[in-house]
């Protein structure tokens, strides 16, 4: 569904923001986001996820910088840009005693829509809601809260849909009906942009991911070329006996010495086709070295930050 | 750019209404057992020694003040509450991201608080009619003064649903200012019957202005003319009107 050539949904330029406090949740940031791509942020917390956000939605006031929505700047033309987008935030906040559907139905009234029940109707059950539809929310799990947030959120039929942290804190039922809802949006061309500190979860669901740390976008690649990029692994060997020196034989694997001499480490593609590690065993073997242990390592997310910002740096 | 939102401020009002009716017997059987205790108290204890007052029956002098007070009390508190409790939950986040002015959000809580507010006073018209006979002399204008008084203290309490840190700071101003400030200002006698100095410093409280322009609207006499009654209460909603555009300019307390 995603259209390269098309004019981004989202544009933003230079959008900084100081907070009171003197915090400086974003430093400069200029993103494009193609309509109907599905688009993750990924950062540590603090690096400005849900600040950039807000600013879009129009919780946070910007600093400086411009950002449009569907061509419609959120400040000066903030109805038509608002109008185009839901929110499903990363906190659960719901009404205690309105009942499910007339708090979804409330949402649809507020963007200005029309009341449609059988959309409401459709919407509930695509969220396993229609059997709690008469009930106060205070009266639901905080799962079944979340997927009120989301109905709230879609009620009005935007085609820019931010989910703040979908899964923190949610059960794999609920993750599951989450990327199954995602998935089905963007079927109907909907735009998805998520925050997640999760690098799995960029990678499973998302087109293209944002590396956001320290208020400034690090990176903006597609999933595959970053995942290429930046999904390393380590695989430690502890040695039976310790070696002064990597020995000759082994020299095409780049080993390191470590722990003095009782391990070996390689550092290696984990998706690679040929990791190198099969061959590795099998030298390490005619070499006469024998090992006691073994481990990988899948590296961090701070492993990753440390390494694109030090990149940065470096350029 | 601007297509009125009337479908978002008819939700909003419409929400507000239907917290409304779940409450709606405590909503409406506190006023009616509070101005039957007035009626008890005053009207009977006071009234048996104090006749009447400007030729007046004390019983029936007393409905405007009344009505007032519970008017003041309940469009502060039904405004003040409706916009601090999504603050509170965090709802108003959706608030916030919804293609809403400042204009569409105002006219929606404040309409429903007004709305309320004007129902309570009715009811308290009613009961007082059980204890003692209201004639109204122009009763258009009082319904008009009901609806003017009712908005502006309205707007007020929106302001401080938003300024309010928390659920006791709700209640200060209400308790702090606005009921001493009621008691004080002529409610429940006239102020000609104070000595001086007394009577020139209660001049200074803006509340004799909006009590007599509303007694007036009944019995035809008042303190102090009606126009400038008019004129003070439209001078105070015109400062809550500037202190709501400058909320909603800054995002004071809303956004970050």
């Amino acid at each position: 569904m995603q259209q390269a050539d098309a004019p981004p949904v989202i544009s933003i330029r230079g959008l900084e923001k100081a907070y009171a406090s003197g915090h400086r949740a974003l430093n400069g940031v200029d993103l494009d986001i193609a309509p109907g791509e599905i688009f993750a942020l990924l950062g540590p917390n603090g690096a400005g996820k849900t600040t950039l956000i807000s600013i879009v939605c129009g919780l946070v006031t910007a600093s400086a910088g411009a950002v449009t929505v569907g061509g419609h700047d959120i400040v000066r033309d903030y109805r038509r840009a608002r109008a185009l987008i839901g929110l499903v935030p990363q906190e659960l906040h719901t009404d205690a005693f309105e009942p499910v559907r007339s708090t979804v139905a409330f949402s649809r009234g507020l963007f200005g829509r029309p009341a449609d029940p059988k959309l409401i109707e459709r919407l509930l059950r695509d969220l396993s809601l229609w059997d709690k539809r008469d009930a106060q929310i205070r009266e639901l799990s905080g799962g079944m809260k979340r997927r009120v947030m989301i109905a709230k959120a879609l009620a009005h039929e935007p085609r820019v849909l931010f989910l703040d942290e979908p899964t923190a804190g949610v059960d794999v039922e609920l993750r599951r009906d989450m990327w199954a809802l995602v998935r089905s949006l963007r079927g109907t061309g909907v735009t998805i942009i998520l925050t997640t500190h999760y690098i799995e979860e960029a990678e499973e669901m998302a087109d293209r991911v944002g590396v956001i740390s320290g208020g400034e976008l690090i990176v903006v690649e597609e999933t595959a070329a970053l995942m290429r990029k930046l999904g390393r692994k380590e695989l430690t060997l502890h040695l039976a006996a310790p070696l002064a020196a990597v020995p000759p034989e082994l020299a095409d694997w780049n080993l390191e010495l470590a722990d003095d001499g009782r391990a070996l480490r390689y550092r290696f593609d984990a998706r690679a086709e040929r990791t190198g590690v099969p061959s590795l065993l099998a030298g390490l073997a005619r070499a006469g070295l024998s090992f006691t242990d073994l481990d990988t390592r899948q590296s961090s997310l701070e492993d990753i930050f440390v390494d694109l910002v030090r990149e940065r740096r470096a350029a | 750019m601007s297509t009125f939102n009337s479908r978002g401020v008819w939700a909003i009002y419409r929400f507000e209404m239907h917290r409304f009716r779940r409450t709606v017997w405590t909503g409406l059987a506190v006023p009616v057992i509070t101005t039957s205790l007035y009626f008890v108290v005053f009207g009977s204890a006071i009234g048996s020694r104090m006749q009447e007052v400007g030729g007046v029956d004390y019983g029936s002098f007393i409905v405007p003040g009344l009505i007032m007070l519970s008017l003041f009390n309940e469009s502060i508190f039904n405004a003040s509450f409706a916009i601090h409790m999504p603050r509170f939950t965090g709802t108003i986040y959706e608030l916030l991201s919804a293609p809403l002015s400042a204009f569409e959000t105002v006219l929606g809580y404040v309409g429903a608080a007004a709305t309320k507010a004007v129902l309570v006073a009715l009811v308290i018209l009613g009961t007082a009619n059980l204890f003692v006979d209201v004639e109204v002399a122009h009763p258009f204008l009082m319904l008009l003064f009901l609806l003017l008084v009712a908005v502006t203290f309205c707007l007020f309490g929106f302001i401080v649903g938003i300024w309010a840190k928390g659920f006791e700071q709700l209640q200060i101003i209400p308790l702090l200012i606005v009921t001493p400030l009621t008691f004080l200002g002529g409610a429940f006698y006239s102020i000609d019957m104070l000595p001086e100095p007394w009577r020139t410093i209660t001049l200074f409280n803006p509340v004799v202005y909006l009590i007599n322009g509303f007694r007036w609207t009944f019995f035809g006499t008042a303190d102090v003319a009606a126009g400038v009654s008019l004129l003070v209460t439209a001078g105070f909603m015109l400062l809550c009107l500037g202190v709501i555009w400058w909320i909603f300019r800054t995002g004071y307390r809303l956004k970050a």
